[in-house]
C-alpha cells in the first residue's frame, strides 16, 4: 500500500479528504504526529449561525397567538433556514480548519439522529454536536438529552408523571447509549418516570418541570431509589458496556464496517478508564498501525456527505446553487438534519441501488460541465406536510440546476512536465483507494481530452471520478 | 466475494454486453419464461401509494351516519351527491370511475385497515406500511424487497419490481435484492447507456474484486442492464388509452405499456401525493380522487382490450386515514385507520369486505383498527403472488379472501 493512500485514507476518514497539494506537504511525517495535528487543528472553532429572526419561531406561546397566514409564514422561513443550515454546515465540511470536529460533528448526527421543524433548534443542536464532539461523551449525552431538538423529537416533552412517554428512555438505551440487550422493558418504563418533567420553555431552553416529575422509588438496572434523569444518565455511562457500544460504532463509521472484536474491546477499554473522552479514543484510532492494514483502507462506501463534501474539499468545487446540493443529497439518500429515523442513516451497501448508483455515476459530468441536471424528482411527503399551498402543485417535477465553480490549479501544478501515462498513474493513485487495473487506466486515457495538459488533467479528474472505486473510501 | 461471486459478475456481465444485439422479439420470449420461473406467473402487483394520508371518510361515506355529519359540518358530502352503492355506504361524487369498476365486480374495499399503536407522523407510519414493521420497531427493509429476497434468489434480473420514480422507496429494498427506480423508460436508458460506462463494465468483467467493488459494478450492471431491457419494451406496445394528463396518469399508462409488452416484472409501484388535506379540503380532495380514479380506470381498461384485465392486481393505500372530526381550517388531521382498495378482473370476493368503520366507538376521537394491514398484504404474496407471506411479514398473519 503506497504511502499516498495510506494518508489520504487518514484524512478521508477523519475528515473529507486532502487536496493533492497538501497532501504532499505530509509525506515526510509519522502517523503518530498527523493524528495529533488533527486534534491540534480542531481545538478552537467557529459554531453554525443562523440570523436572528428565526428566533421567534422557537416561541410556542406567541405561536399560538398568530393567523394562519402568518403561522403558513413562519413554516416556511423555518424551512428556508433548516435548508439554509444544511448547505452552510455541508460547505463548512469542506472548508472548516478543524476538518476531525466536522466530521465528529456529522458523526454524531447521525447517531443522535434528530429532526425538528423548528430551524433554530436544529441550529442549536448543532452547535452542541459540535462543541461536544471532540469532548466528554458523559456531558454530550447529558447536554443533548436537556436540548429542545431532542426533548422535542423524542416526546419529552409530552412526558409526565401522570402519563409517563417512554420515546426518549427505550432510545437512549437502545441508540444512544448502552445498546440492546443490556436492559429489560421494565428499565425503560423505570427510566422514562426519572425523565418526567424534562422539557422546554418558550425560549427554548432546557426546564425542569418540578409538577409533572415522578418523585417516587425506581427500579433501574437492579437498584431502587428515588432516582433523577442525570441518575439514570450516569448509571448507564458507569456500566462499561456502554463504552463497548459507542466504540464499537465509531471503529464501524471511521475503520471498517466489520469490526475487529479485540480492538473494540481494547478502545472501549481505554475509552472506559478515561471517563469518555472522545479526543483521546480518536487519537488511539489514528495513531495505531492497525488503523493503515490494507483490508480497512479503500474499504467503505462514501456516504452521500462525504461524497459531496469531499469533493468540494479535495478539488475544490464550489456549488453555487444551495438547492441543488439539497437536490443532490436527496437524490443519493442523504439529507442532512432529516435522517429517515432515530436510528440514523444505514451505511455501507444500502446507499447503493441502481438509481443512487447511476446518480453518483453522472454526478462529475453534472459537476463538470456545470450543465443542468435533466434528473427530476418529487417533491416527497416532507414538503407536502407543512406547506399547505403547495400541494396543488404536489406533483410538480422541481428542475434544478447545478453550476459550480472549480479550481484545479493545484493539480495541474502539481503534475506538470509528466507523461499522459504518468498523470494517469498519479491521478488513480490519489483519488482511488483500491490498486487500479490497468485496463481501466487504458480506458481513462482513451477517453480523456489530450488537447493541451490543463484540459487532460480536468477531464482525467472527471472521469476517474466516475469510475465505480470513486465510490469507496 | 461473499453475495455476488465472480461467476455471477461474469455472467451478468456478459449478459450485459450481449444483450444489445439480441433482437426485441427473442428477449420478450425469454422474458415470459424467466417470468413463469417465479411462482406467481404472469400476475402483476400494482401498488398505489397515496401519500399524505387519504381521507377514508370523505372517500367511502357512511350517508346514514349523523356522527359523521355532525364531525364534518362544512366539509361532508351530502347523502344526494353520494354514489351510493350500500344501504349506508357509498362513494364520493369524484369517484364515477371506481364505481363503475365496483359495478363491473372488479373493486373490493376494505374498511378500517391499521396497525396497533398508530403512529400519526407521515414518515412512521409510512416506514410501517412499507416495511410491514409494528409499529415500535424499526426495520430497514420493505415487504416488496423481501419478497424478492426470499423469492428472487435465482432471478438473473434486477426488474422484478419497479418503482416508477426517481427514487427507490423502502418497500422495494430488500437485504440482498431490490427493486428498480424507472421514472422515464427513455431517460433512464439514455443516463445509462453512456459508452464510457460500458467499457468499464467490458474491461472490469475479468479483474477480482473485493466484495465492495463487485458489489458496485454489479450494480452499475443491474442499472444498464435492465434500463436497456425496460426501455426496449416500453416501445413495443404504445397505449391509445386516455390517461389524466398528470404525472401519475402518465405513470400508469407507462405501467400499463410495460404489462402489454410482457415484461418480465411482477411488481410495479406509484405513488400520488398531496392527500395532507389541513386546510380547505374540499375541492382539493376530490380532485386528487378523481385522478387517483381515473387513471386506475384507463389502466384497468387498456388491460381489458389487450385481454389482460385478469393479470393485474392493483393495490391503493394511504399511511393513515384522516381525523373523524374536521379542524378549524375546513381540512382534517392525521388519524389512523382507513380504507384499501384493491383492482382485479378475477376477484374472489369483490365489493366491500366488511363493515363501515366504527363512528361510535373512537379511540381519541379517531377510527379502531379492525383489518390489521399485513393481513391484505398476507393475502396478495399467498394468494396473489403465491409464495409464502409468513417469512416475508416476520410472522403469521391471516390473509383476507378477497384474492
Amino acid at each position: 500500500m503506497s504511502e499516498t493512500r495510506k494518508i489520504n485514507h487518514l484524512y478521508k476518514r477523519a475528515g473529507f479528504g486532502i487536496p493533492i497539494n497538501e497532501l504532499a506537504a505530509k509525506q515526510n511525517k509519522s502517523y503518530d504526529e498527523l493524528a495529533k495535528s488533527l486534534i491540534d487543528d480542531s481545538k478552537s472553532f467557529t459554531s453554525l449561525s443562523l440570523p436572528s429572526d428565526s428566533y421567534v419561531d422557537a416561541d410556542y406561546e406567541k405561536r399560538k397567538k398568530l393567523s394562519r397566514n402568518e403561522r403558513q409564514e413562519l413554516r416556511k422561513r423555518n424551512r428556508e433556514n433548516i435548508r439554509k443550515i444544511n448547505t452552510e454546515w455541508l460547505e463548512k465540511m469542506s472548508t472548516d480548519k478543524a476538518v476531525l470536529r466536522e466530521k465528529m460533528t456529522f458523526f454524531w448526527h447521525g447517531h443522535f439522529a434528530c429532526k425538528s421543524p423548528v430551524s433554530r433548534f436544529n441550529e442549536q443542536q448543532n452547535n452542541l454536536l459540535r462543541k461536544h464532539a471532540l469532548g466528554n461523551f458523559r456531558e454530550m449525552v447529558m447536554d443533548v438529552s436537556k436540548d429542545p431538538a431532542m426533548l422535542q423529537f423524542l416526546n419529552n416533552q409530552q412526558n409526565r408523571k401522570k402519563s409517563p412517554n417512554e420515546n426518549f428512555a427505550r432510545e437512549l438505551l437502545e441508540l444512544f447509549t448502552i445498546g440492546r440487550g443490556n436492559y429489560s422493558e421494565d428499565d425503560i418504563k423505570n427510566a422514562a418516570k426519572c425523565f418526567t418533567g424534562w422539557g422546554y420553555n418558550p425560549e427554548g431552553e432546557y426546564v425542569f418541570r418540578e409538577k409533572q416529575h415522578d418523585f417516587g422509588d425506581k427500579s433501574f438496572m437492579g437498584k431502587t431509589g428515588n432516582f433523577s434523569g442525570e441518575d439514570i444518565i450516569n448509571m448507564v455511562l458507569d456500566n462499561p458496556k456502554t463504552a463497548e457500544f459507542i466504540a464499537g460504532k465509531i471503529y464501524k463509521f471511521f475503520v471498517n464496517d466489520n469490526a475487529d472484536s479485540e480492538i473494540v474491546k481494547e478502545l472501549a477499554d481505554n475509552f472506559y478508564s478515561s471517563n469518555y473522552d472522545i479526543g483521546k479514543l480518536m487519537y488511539e484510532i489514528f495513531s495505531s498501525d492497525w488503523f493503515y492494514d490494507e483490508k480497512n483502507i479503500g474499504a467503505k462506501i462514501k456516504s452521500p456527505v462525504e461524497l459531496l463534501a469531499g469533493m468540494s474539499k479535495v478539488y475544490n468545487i464550489k456549488f453555487e446553487n444551495p438547492k441543488s446540493v439539497l437536490y443532490m443529497e436527496r437524490a443519493m439518500g442523504q439529507t442532512l438534519l432529516n435522517p429517515p429515523n432515530v436510528g440514523g442513516w444505514a451505511s455501507g451497501k444500502s446507499w447503493i441501488d441502481t438509481s443512487s448508483m447511476m446518480f453518483r455515476m453522472k454526478l462529475p459530468e453534472i459537476i463538470f460541465k456545470s450543465s443542468n441536471i435533466d434528473f427530476e424528482i418529487k417533491e416527497d411527503a416532507e414538503d407536502l406536510i407543512e406547506n399547505d399551498v403547495k400541494i396543488k402543485n404536489a406533483n410538480k417535477k422541481l428542475n434544478k440546476s447545478v453550476k459550480t465553480t472549480i479550481n484545479l490549479e493545484p493539480y495541474v501544478s502539481s503534475l506538470s512536465g509528466k507523461s499522459n501515462k504518468d498523470v494517469i498513474d498519479n491521478l488513480t493513485e490519489f483519488m482511488l483507494q483500491i490498486e487500479t487495473p490497468q485496463k481501466t487506466k487504458d480506458l481513462v486515457l482513451k477517453y480523456a481530452d489530450d488537447s493541451n495538459a490543463e484540459n487532460f488533467v480536468e477531464s482525467s479528474i472527471e472521469r476517474i471520478m466516475s469510475i465505480p472505486e470513486f465510490q469507496l473510501c | 466475494m461473499s453475495k455476488f461471486s465472480r461467476r455471477n459478475f461474469l455472467k451478468l456481465s456478459a449478459l450485459a454486453s450481449t444483450s444489445l444485439f439480441i433482437p426485441t422479439f427473442i428477449k420478450t420470449v425469454q422474458a415470459k419464461e424467466v417470468t413463469s420461473a417465479l411462482a406467481g406467473g404472469y400476475k402483476k402487483l400494482v401498488v398505489i401509494q397515496l401519500s399524505g394520508g387519504n381521507d377514508g371518510l370523505n372517500t367511502i361515506i357512511p350517508f346514514k351516519n349523523d356522527v359523521y355529519y355532525k364531525n364534518r359540518n362544512g366539509i361532508s358530502i351530502s347523502e344526494k351527491e353520494v354514489l351510493k352503492i350500500t344501504d349506508e355506504l357509498g362513494f364520493n361524487p369524484s369517484l364515477e370511475k371506481f364505481k363503475a369498476l365496483y359495478d363491473n365486480g372488479y373493486l373490493s374495499v376494505v374498511n378500517s385497515v391499521g396497525y396497533p399503536n398508530p403512529n400519526r407522523s407521515h414518515f412512521r407510519s409510512m416506514d410501517i406500511w412499507h416495511s410491514a414493521s409494528d409499529s415500535n420497531k424499526t426495520v430497514n427493509t420493505g415487504w416488496i424487497g423481501r419478497y424478492l429476497d426470499s423469492e428472487c434468489q435465482n432471478c438473473k434480473n434486477p426488474y422484478n419490481a419497479i418503482e416508477v420514480n426517481e427514487n427507490l422507496s423502502l418497500a422495494m429494498k430488500g437485504e440482498s435484492k431490490s427493486g428498480i427506480a424507472v421514472e422515464d423508460p427513455e431517460r433512464f436508458f439514455l443516463s445509462t447507456s453512456e459508452k464510457f460506462f460500458a467499457d468499464l463494465i467490458k474491461a472490469n468483467g475479468k479483474s477480482d474484486h473485493d466484495e465492495n467493488v463487485s458489489y458496485l459494478y454489479k450494480t452499475m450492471v443491474d442499472a444498464t442492464s435492465s434500463a436497456e431491457y425496460v426501455y426496449k419494451t416500453s416501445k413495443i406496445y404504445k397505449s391509445k388509452s386516455t390517461y389524466p394528463n398528470t404525472n401519475f396518469g402518465r405513470d400508469l399508462k407507462t405501467i400499463a405499456e410495460l404489462i402489454i409488452s410482457d415484461i418480465d416484472t411482477s411488481v410495479f409501484y406509484v405513488s400520488l401525493g398531496g392527500f395532507d388535506t389541513h386546510v380547505n379540503q374540499t375541492g382539493r380532495h376530490e380532485r386528487l380522487l378523481k385522478e387517483m380514479s381515473d387513471g386506475v380506470y384507463s389502466f384497468m381498461e387498456d388491460l381489458r382490450i389487450n385481454n389482460r384485465q385478469d393479470d393485474a392486481l392493483v393495490m391503493v393505500f394511504s399511511e393513515f386515514g384522516r381525523r373523524v372530526k374536521q379542524n378549524g381550517s375546513g381540512g382534517t388531521d392525521h388519524g389512523t385507520a382507513n380504507n384499501i382498495f384493491l383492482i382485479n378482473g378475477n376477484l374472489r370476493k369483490p365489493g366491500f369486505y366488511n363493515e363501515a368503520p366504527d363512528l361510535g366507538d373512537l379511540e381519541n376521537g379517531d377510527l379502531k383498527y379492525k383489518i390489521d394491514f399485513r393481513s391484505v398484504y398476507a393475502n396478495v404474496l399467498n394468494d396473489w403472488l403465491g409464495v409464502s407471506s409468513q417469512n416475508i411479514l416476520g410472522k403469521k398473519f391471516e390473509p383476507l379472501g378477497i384474492i
